[in-house]
């Protein structure tokens, strides 16, 4: 279970985030839209954890993982390693076939600037994957990518969602691709943002 | 490639050392600047009775320690600085205090408050390169990528793994251009508190023969470490900076 309550979060002076309530069972989809700028992206943080400066609570399972908005890979480090160093005790042998699940086999050995952006999308959702997550978060994890190759990468992460199950908070611009993966989709708006559904 | 460059290399060296020659014959008075050549067999005669390596030891051994313990509180202390800006408001001002403290009075002052012995020496030369260590560190600390924080966060990476493959990665070039002037400064600098404080080193032995106004023998210490800085760049430094770097190539 993920329990989110949020009372406020500001940036300086300026609101953002207003009172925000928000429960996600075992293997719930939850979609949020929003305009630009709203504050989807301040509140997958607050959840995720890496935003602390804010007033309220989150509770969520140990093994939580994100896939971020953009790849977030470490360039340094083998796309093989990129899956396997973020979840402690993975064996090579799982890293690997979670990279052939992802349609990487033989990528293994390669850097992330030797793959494509669609590819290095593929590595991030190999690695979230790859610990078999309870709860995961997605900031606008297939922009910047070309309709088929999006397409493509939405295709892939439903079936990965249907596999694995794991509990979902995702943020989009696209309702279209909000309908497809969330079983539920809220709106994020209005100064200071609250969540409406 | 790599085999083209190590080919400039030599030939850069090469004409460095056609130039000297060039000089020494207009200069036509071995006693002020003697040739390449005329360094040779004295050269070989200090190899041969142990006292050019005896010597070259006791001044490697003391850049060493001097580099090892600079390199490790430059880079603690310069993290921390980066990432913490209380720390840094706190320390700042130290820091600028030590940038600017002439190595000259460094030495002198510990020479008079610890003593004429090995222990102020290596501190000596310490002291005055971790404050460049530090400002360099600071600015790659201050430079790190806080969406790569953000991923180790979220996917709880261990201290020990973020270390290793998350902020030395990062820091490895700040960490390089330190080590390397880092090397550059500090035979420098040992070569000093040698002279003004040591019965051996290079820096000693190059007190001993400008009593003696032999520049020739000056010049056979002081190239003896040249080289044996330059084998250290080209056989530990370069290959650890390639092997950190792979992941740039195309």
């Amino acid at each position: 279970m993920i329990r989110v309550d949020i009372r406020a979060r500001s940036f300086g002076s300026t609101p953002v985030l207003g009172a925000i309530r928000l429960t996600l069972g075992a293997g719930e989809r939850v979609a949020v839209l929003g305009p630009s700028g709203a504050g989807k992206t301040t509140l997958l943080r607050i959840v995720a954890g890496i935003d602390t400066e804010f007033d309220g609570s989150v509770t969520q399972p140990e093994r939580t993982a994100m896939v971020f908005q953009d790849p977030t890979l470490l360039p340094w480090r083998s796309v093989l390693e990129n899956v396997a160093l973020p979840n402690a005790g993975l064996p090579r042998a799982a890293a690997q076939a979670m990279l052939a699940r992802v349609g990487l086999e033989g990528k293994a050995a390669l850097f992330p600037g030797q793959l494509s952006l669609g590819q290095q999308r593929r590595t991030a959702l190999a690695r979230a994957f790859a610990g078999t997550p309870d709860f995961l978060i997605m900031d606008e994890p297939f922009v910047s990518l070309d309709p088929a190759k999006a397409e493509e990468i939405i295709a892939l992460t439903e079936a990965m969602l249907d596999e694995h199950r794991p509990a979902l908070l995702f943020v989009t611009h696209s309702r279209a691709e909000a309908r497809r993966l969330a079983h539920r989709v809220l709106t994020l708006d209005g100064v200071p943002a609250v969540l409406s559904g | 490639m790599r085999g083209r460059a190590a080919l400039t290399r030599i030939l850069s060296l090469l004409m460095l050392v056609a130039l000297w020659a060039l000089a020494a014959r207009l200069t036509a008075d071995a006693t002020v600047l003697p040739a390449p050549g005329a360094l040779i067999a004295p050269a070989w005669a200090e190899i041969a009775s142990g006292e050019l390596p005896y010597h070259l030891g006791r001044t490697f051994i003391r850049v060493f320690w001097a580099f090892a313990l600079a390199m490790s509180l430059g880079a603690v202390l310069g993290f921390a600085m980066g990432r913490f800006p209380a720390m840094d408001r706190w320390l700042d001002a130290w820091l600028v205090v030590f940038l600017n403290l002439p190595a000259l009075v460094l030495i002198v002052l510990c020479y008079l408050w610890i003593g004429l012995n090995e222990t102020a020496a290596i501190v000596a030369v310490t002291l005055n390169k971790v404050p460049n260590v530090v400002a360099v560190v600071r600015e790659g600390a201050r430079a790190l990528d806080p969406e790569l924080d953000a991923m180790a966060r979220v996917f709880r990476m261990s201290p020990a793994t973020r270390l290793r493959h998350v902020l030395v990665p990062q820091l490895a070039p700040y960490l390089s251009a330190a080590g390397r002037s880092g090397l550059a400064i500090i035979w420098k600098i040992v070569l000093v508190v040698e002279f003004l404080g040591r019965s051996n080193g290079i820096g000693f032995k190059i007190h001993l023969f400008f009593q003696q106004f032999d520049v020739g023998m000056v010049l056979i210490y002081a190239l003896s470490f040249i080289a044996v800085m330059l084998a250290v760049e080209t056989f530990a430094l370069q290959p650890w900076e390639r092997r950190a770097r792979r992941w740039r190539a195309p």
